[in-house]
């Protein structure tokens, strides 16, 4: 593959995990994470505060076909592209606070778990779905300075496990389908 | 790259991974304490403190003219309507833990769960440096 094709297909995926970002965008997060002290009822942490919410990753699925068919790199910087460009056009200081690093922690799990070689790409990507929100309700709560959000986390960590599951099982679909041209 | 979808150590990791959820929530569900009042702020003000033992039907007044219906059952505090479009308030569902709130945006109206004596401890400081 010519190093144009490389950077055209690292384009159209960063371009298809934007999409499928503002997509669930619209789903309502009926999950949203409550547990702010009253004195902190800034309007911008309660904007906040319907970020991080039980969600299914269908960005996850192009960050995994990137890792599995392009490499390492081209998927971090695939993810890093994606929230960077989202937050700019959808979101606000607070939300890409919450997915920069539920997405950095995520994909560093996924390319250590994938170097292993001990999984296939469905757990993977359950580790990925789990990483992600521990991620977030970490940063949430140094953020809004309280400990009352991690009672979400039992919430938050099962939704990852299924979710990493399905998204898992429709990636390693994708990825066996693809076939990139020497 | 293996073809499987699913190997015999994915099953291991997601086995692991459910039975760490089952000690956090383990973990979670024991250092829950049921609250005692219901503290109603609007637009950061606490305007309305109930106690949660007591049914009762509220008409909470928000930012900008929007309202939320609280109602307090069986110590369980929940909106019951709001006027904001989304609703997400209401979809948060029932609340009786200490610290657990509900958040309605638009109508910048928080309905949180507090304990009596937590709050107490809390403010009980002699002097506050910084």
């Amino acid at each position: 593959m010519s190093n144009t094709q490389k950077v055209a297909l690292n384009g159209a995926l960063a371009a298809l995990a934007m999409i499928l970002s503002y997509v669930e965008m619209q789903i309502p997060a009926f999950f949203a994470v409550p547990g702010v002290k009253l004195g902190l009822t800034n309007i911008v942490v309660l904007v906040a505060l319907y970020v991080p919410g039980v969600k299914l990753g269908l960005t996850n699925i192009v960050v995994l076909v990137a890792l599995y068919v392009l490499g390492e790199k081209n998927a971090f910087f695939i993810n890093v592209v994606r929230i960077v460009v989202v937050s700019i056009l959808f979101g606000n200081i607070m939300g890409f606070a919450f997915s920069i690093a539920g997405g950095m922690l995520s994909t560093l799990v996924m390319i250590l778990l994938k170097k292993t070689s001990c999984f296939s790409v469905t757990g993977v990507s359950v580790a990925g779905g789990i990483t992600h929100n521990v991620g977030q309700i970490i940063v949430a709560m140094i953020l809004l300075n309280t400990r009352a959000i991690i009672w979400y986390l039992p919430v938050l960590w099962i939704s990852g496990i299924i979710s990493g599951a399905v998204i898992g099982i429709v990636g390693a679909l994708v990825c066996s389908r693809i076939v990139i041209k020497e | 790259m293996k073809k499987t979808l699913l190997r015999k150590n994915d099953i291991y990791l997601i086995g692991i991974l459910l039975i760490i959820f089952l000690f956090i929530l383990g973990g979670v569900k024991l250092t829950q304490k049921g609250g005692t009042e219901v503290v109603v702020s609007i637009d950061g003000v606490e305007a309305y403190s109930f106690p949660i033992d007591e049914d009762l039907e509220f008409e909470i007044s928000g930012y900008n003219g929007g309202t939320n219906i609280l109602v307090i059952q069986d110590r369980y505090a929940y909106l019951k309507e709001a006027s904001c479009p989304d609703k997400l308030c209401v979809h948060m569902g029932k609340i009786n833990k200490d610290g657990q709130s509900i958040i309605c945006l638009p109508n910048r109206v928080v309905v949180e769960i507090r304990s009596a004596g937590k709050i107490k401890s809390e403010h009980d400081y002699d002097t506050v440096v910084g």
